[in-house]
């Protein structure tokens, strides 16, 4: 099933989606025809100097890449160890490295002739992101976002309306990404003629995984190249969270085949991996196959998909794409678990040394490398994924502070 | 050498028995345990003497995409009354303990099944009486797990066949589907939109050019006059929301079934199959 070099941790998938065991195409049959065509555009666009100079274009003039790499001095200094350097999303339009994926995804959905997009979003930044670009292209956007989410990510959704889309409330299930991702779904299946459906993260059925994969992996790039200015060699250990993997494997992608480089997955442990309320779903799950692929999921001993927990609503997801699944079993990469009291406290540090407000996605990989650079020699050099900008968290972290806003 | 492996697959035979009365099957879809375990199993029990040919038993799964809102309420109730795939299983050895001859159907999404283990759930499925399994988010591309162990043990890997399957797709369908083709008659999800009658004849004469199995529509099909527009062009008609509809309005406050629950749904039962059973006279 699996033709996978094993020499060669960056040449996954097969050529049916499979990385491993992992991946593939799970959806039901009046998508297949869709999912195939996604795939022959992409392998087409992929291979088009004209579709990868425009991609250039607008990711220089409207993201506003590179994204600086940046040493934290402050927050080294207080660690009193490795030198901690941020790769800063935070810095992107939209304020996250989410609209790299819906750029690329957009300009393809314009070259299969679609006219209507659909997005499924947890925090609403995938949500932002789509609309923004449908914005720039003038096409008709609908978000699907779960009701509890759009309880608690309120700005977030008045910008997506802003930038008129529609947000379509989920209420089915527990009312958050896992449901309107389902709801997306059945929106596909119902519009497949004209509708192109903009997956956020490195999930869903082949081609998405190694697509998304493949329109973020420009994060490693340039923290490579740009470490190599600053350093003059490769960083020791790279750091990212983890909720379906997107900014992570964007950042790992480029690295994987680097044997002296260290890599770091971090998983939300919510109130503790030992309780009901986490998101470790490497950490705590099993083999599954949910939204298009097989990956590690978390689930009952009857294979009910259960609720992920994590104070980051980006992080509350109880998949996982397929890639990382497929190099935790191959042991390329440790994946470790932060709770929301160590990523609130990576939260505050980074705010109040760096003056740097971190989404709280991003300070769960910021909470690892201050949990481990204390113990590192000071010529060690972690790399973290600053995966975007913490001001759509602020009304969270009042609340946890306990502070009315 | 599908069809011989199937020869004696209770699927086969019921619709030798439909073609010889020159008639169109009524298959219909309830989730198993849904409302609870005791009300399923009697609504089961209750299917064929209202007229049911074949049964389609919904096994609950927490995320059913391809279905609509009937459908998905209907496996969160069963979930909540404790649905899980030992009771699926328990209710079809239940079912043969009186009815030897309805083929029973078993639908639903493809992760209780891998987490039950594939090997394991075809040998207890066929020991339990299962005739057929449809498996939605499991598409040709991914059959390979599932359907040789299924066919090993005489059960039907049941394939569906929608209006974006071309002539250029339907051949490899084909080559996994047994037992019969379920053509999804609408872009969409359950118990939204109806089909044209024409558009559906049309999809059927085509895929009759690629198959000699039977062909059973489905989706969006509510009333005694849809399904006897669809049995008129096809060999079985597919009701399961509209059924699923009648079972929830016969639940109290708490979601519990009232008296009339079974016999009202059982009485729309029998109305669709005198739409069915009239439909080519």
């Amino acid at each position: 099933m699996t033709s996978i070099l094993t020499n060669s941790f960056a040449k996954g998938p097969d050529e049916n989606g499979h990385f491993g065991p992992y991946g593939g195409r799970f959806v039901a049959e009046t998508l297949m025809p869709l999912v195939l065509e996604v795939e022959k555009a992409f392998d087409a666009a992929k291979d088009d100097p004209a579709f990868q100079a425009e991609l250039s274009r607008y990711l220089a003039h409207f993201v506003g890449r590179p994204s600086p790499l940046y040493f934290a001095e402050r927050l080294t200094q207080a660690c009193g160890g490795a030198k901690i350097y941020f790769k800063r999303e935070d810095l992107n339009h939209t304020g996250a490295h989410k609209v790299n994926n819906c750029i690329g995804q957009i300009l393809l959905a314009k070259r299969m002739g679609k006219t209507r997009i659909i997005a499924e979003t947890g925090a609403g930044q995938h949500g932002v992101a789509t609309a923004t670009v449908c914005a720039l292209f003038g096409l008709p956007c609908v978000v699907y976002m779960g009701a509890v989410d759009i309880a608690r990510q309120q700005p977030n959704v008045f910008r997506m309306k802003l930038l008129g889309a529609e947000v379509r409330p989920v209420t089915s299930g527990a009312a958050t990404l896992k449901d309107a991702m389902n709801e997306a779904m059945r929106d596909w299946v119902a519009n497949v003629e004209d509708t192109y459906y903009l997956i956020g993260t490195v999930a869903g059925p082949h081609p998405y995984p190694v697509m998304v994969r493949d329109f973020q992996k420009i994060i490693g790039e340039e923290a490579k190249a740009q470490m190599q200015t600053m350093e003059g060699r490769l960083p020791d250990t790279l750091i990212a969270a983890v909720g379906g993997g997107s900014n992570a494997m964007g950042l790992f992608y480029p690295f994987l085949d680097e044997p002296t480089v260290k890599i770091v997955g971090v998983e939300a442990a919510g109130k503790g991996t030992e309780t009901e309320e986490h998101a470790a779903s490497l950490g705590k799950g099993r083999s599954g196959v949910l939204h298009g692929s097989r990956t590690y999921l978390l689930q009952n001993q009857d294979g009910q998909i259960t609720e992920a927990y994590s104070i980051s609503a980006g992080l509350d997801y109880p998949g996982v794409g397929p890639e990382h699944a497929w190099l935790k079993d191959a042991g390329r990469i440790d994946y470790v678990a932060i709770t929301d009291d160590e990523a609130l406290d990576a939260f505050h540090r980074t705010t109040r040394l760096e003056g740097i407000i971190p989404a709280l996605e991003s300070s769960h990989a910021i909470a690892q490398a201050l949990k481990v650079a204390g113990s590192l020699p000071a010529d060690h050099i972690l790399l973290v994924s600053l995966s975007g900008r913490g001001d759509k968290d602020v009304n969270t972290v009042a609340q946890a502070m306990g502070t009315e806003l | 050498m599908m069809t011989d492996i199937l020869k004696n697959n209770r699927l086969t035979r019921r619709f030798a028995k439909l073609a010889s009365e020159n008639r169109a099957g009524l298959v219909i879809y309830i989730a198993a345990s849904d409302p609870d375990a005791e009300t399923s199993a009697k609504l089961l029990a209750g299917l064929p003497g209202a007229g049911a040919d074949i049964i389609e038993l919904g096994m609950p799964f927490t995320d059913p995409m391809a279905d609509g809102p009937a459908i998905q309420r209907a496996a969160l109730r069963a979930l909540k009354a404790g649905a899980c795939m030992d009771h699926t299983l328990a209710q079809v050895r239940g079912f043969r303990e009186t009815d030897t001859e309805t083929p029973i159907v078993l639908m639903g999404y493809y992760n209780p099944i891998d987490s039950y283990g594939v090997e394991r759930f075809a040998k207890d499925a066929a020991q339990a009486g299962v005739d057929g399994v449809i498996v939605v988010d499991v598409p040709p591309e991914e059959a390979d797990e599932l359907q040789p162990p299924l066919l090993a043990q005489g059960i039907a890997f049941i394939c569906l066949a929608t209006p974006t399957s071309d002539d250029a797709r339907l051949p490899q369908i084909l080559k996994y589907a047994g037992g019969f083709l379920y053509y999804v008659s609408i872009l969409g999800i359950t118990g939204t939109a109806t089909a044209a009658a024409d558009a559906v004849e049309a999809a059927v004469k085509r895929i009759k050019r690629h198959t000699q199995l039977p062909v059973a529509v489905g989706f969006g099909i509510k009333t005694p006059d849809n399904a006897a527009a669809i049995a008129r062009v096809a060999d079985a008609a597919v009701v399961g929301s509209a059924v699923i509809d009648k079972l929830a309005a016969c639940l109290d406050d708490q979601g519990k079934a009232k008296p009339e629950l079974v016999p009202t749904a059982l009485a729309f039962v029998a109305d669709l199959a005198k739409g069915v059973r009239g439909a080519r006279k």
